[in-house]
């Protein structure tokens, strides 16, 4: 795949960033030249191995079905909100 | 032309947990905003999801019940998208490998049975719940609904007319009723659906352009958003125009679907699988297990009522739609021996008053108990079957017993010859003209006189006793 600068402003706009003229020139070269480098490994004949999707060769630990018994941390929680009223968050609006 | 609709649903179903999926906050409905929530679930930096057992356990349950290969191998992947009810601006869910597919559910459908395929079975987890004032810029975020344990079940697109979708829905709430796995309330958002719709020409392989129909909070209102979608594209085709690819919402006051305009890139998702959890193993060992406590399905206890009460299959049928409905039965009929009489008011005057007062079943003041007290007193001659009706209706709006209501509104049936044969004579003293017609040798003028009389006993007397008396009588004359 090649990176164009439809593709970085696609990924930057569904990141939800946004970049000066400059940095996105920068982008598309240094993110080709990742690419490029990564594209060594497609060398390798790896039809007969299934896809890794994780490092551990273990499987998922799972819990019981228990409600916690202390309180939700509900003010710390809420101390990340940049905005609250009460016990909500606050966002800009999000409906037309 | 004529067309044929193509449709497959897509449902979400909350899981009956106590605890979120991957952490142990509560899933109870109705909590203060935001008091149900932890680092897990508002994805604070550091924090590690753990797999709640029993959403998978039911997600295994309803898998089997469809009849779906279970996997032994599934993993979870990360949906990427930006809104404010996502606290981690990624939802965890399934995309490549679900836990369950393949699957069949068998739909009643005009007196036989069809096969609707399902597509998949997956776990993910529910958004939070976003409030906008009726002014103003901004909107309230309630994180309580976050994190908990959902199960999407897709099917196929071998549905193909709205009344199909609607037997569907219907046939899947009963299965997950009967697991016991979802309580889908649908007020409470418990269970919900969406579709997939596209027409083509009747006979034609190939398929249309589909649109997407959401917001639909009754089976019944996917019902009509389907007929409505059906009828809006076979108008934009017929005029020559294109069906656009897109998601319309349905908007019950106005009875129509509306495009809900959005940037094409909101769909673009980027799944990639999870880091933060690793693949879960399912061994036979466990499918084994849950298999044996499959509770009995609907489809089963529908022949198992026909053969145990000697009910006919329709009765059977819509018995047992809701499980709730043929709990209702069975312990009625395990009270009162005649069972086709206990299925007739189930299905009738039970039936009427939930629907007019829109109360469910589990929640009624009429009790198996009261039912069976109600109908022994028809057979102890104690009140008339038209009494009963009246009497059925006081216990459904007031929850009293019968025997109490009969007594308090002196509702005694009157089978008692010495204050009936009064009443016979001033009917045949009043009505000379019928009387003479009945004597000619009309047998049918006998029902008018019957009703005359029953009506002078405003109802009570007992029919079999009256007719007696008042042929009797009418030899006589
Ligand atoms: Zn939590």
């Amino acid at each position: 795949m090649r990176i164009t600068r439809e593709v970085i402003e696609h990924v930057a706009k569904l990141s939800r960033l946004s970049f000066k003229e400059k940095e996105l020139e920068g982008f598309i070269s240094q993110l080709n030249e990742i690419l490029q480098y990564v594209e060594k490994l497609n060398e390798l004949d790896t039809s007969d191995v299934p896809p890794t999707s994780h490092m551990f060769f273990t499987k998922t630990p799972m819990r019981e079905d228990r409600v916690r018994e202390e309180p939700s941390p509900i003010d710390r929680i809420l101390e990340n909100a940049p905005q609250r009223e009460d016990n909500f968050f606050i966002v800009p609006r999000v409906i037309e | 032309m004529e067309y044929e609709a193509v449709i497959g649903l897509e449902f979400h179903a909350q899981l009956s947990t106590q605890s979120k999926i991957f952490c142990e906050c509560s899933t109870k409905f109705g909590a203060e905003p935001n008091t149900q929530v932890c680092p897990v679930c508002t994805g604070l930096p550091g924090v590690l999801p753990v797999l709640n057992r029993k959403v998978v356990e039911s997600t295994i349950m309803t898998g089997l019940a469809l009849t779906c290969e279970i996997a032994k191998y599934c993993k979870f992947a990360r949906k990427n998208y930006f809104y404010p009810d996502l606290p981690k601006n990624y939802q965890i869910s399934q995309y490549e490998d679900p836990l369950a597919k393949n699957g069949v559910i068998e739909i009643p459908i005009d007196g036989t049975t069809k096969r609707i395929g399902i597509t998949r079975v997956h776990m993910e987890e529910d958004a939070g719940k976003l409030i906008h004032p009726e002014s103003g810029h901004v909107s309230y975020v309630d994180f309580n609904r976050t994190g908990v344990p959902l199960m999407e079940i897709v099917t196929e697109p071998d549905i193909r007319s709205p009344e199909e979708a609607y037997s569907t829905a219907l046939t899947l709430k009963s299965i997950l009723e009967y697991l016991e796995v979802s309580d889908c309330n649908m007020e409470e958002g418990s269970l919900r659906c969406d579709a997939n719709i596209s027409i083509r020409p009747k006979g034609a392989t190939t398929l249309g352009v589909k649109t997407e129909v959401k917001n639909m909070n009754s089976f019944k209102a996917v019902q009509k958003a389907l007929e409505y979608e059906v009828a809006r594209q076979e108008k934009v085709l017929a005029e020559g125009g294109i069906i656009v690819q897109e998601t319309r919402l349905w908007d019950a006051d106005r009875g129509v679907t509306r495009s809900m305009r959005s940037k094409e890139e909101a769909h673009d998702y980027r799944y990639f699988p999870e880091p933060d959890l690793i693949p879960l193993i399912v061994d036979d060992t466990w499918i084994n297990e849950i298999r044996a406590r499959l509770p009995e399905l609907p489809h089963q206890r529908k022949r198992r009522l026909q053969e145990d009460y000697g009910i006919p299959e329709y009765d059977a049928g819509v018995l047992t739609a809701s499980k709730y409905t043929a709990d209702f039965f069975e312990q009625a009929a395990r009270l009162y021996s005649d069972a086709k009489s206990v299925s007739n008011w189930v299905m009738g005057e039970l039936q009427r008053y939930l629907n007019q007062e829109g109360i469910e079943i589990q929640r009624c003041k009429v009790t198996p108990e009261k039912l069976a007290e109600l109908l022994k007193l028809i057979d102890d001659g104690v009140i008339s079957g038209k009494i009963a009706k009246d009497v059925f209706g006081e216990i459904f709006r007031t929850g009293e017993h019968p025997a109490a209501i009969v007594k308090a509104k002196g509702l005694v049936q009157i089978a008692d010859e010495d204050a009936l044969v009064p009443v016979v004579n001033r009917v045949i003293e009043e009505n000379p003209g019928p009387v003479a017609d009945f004597l000619s040798g009309n047998e049918r003028t006998f029902g008018f006189l019957m009703g005359q009389a029953m009506k002078a006993t405003k109802g009570k007397a007992n029919p079999k006793a009256l007719n007696k008396i008042l042929r009797e009588r009418l030899k006589k004359h």
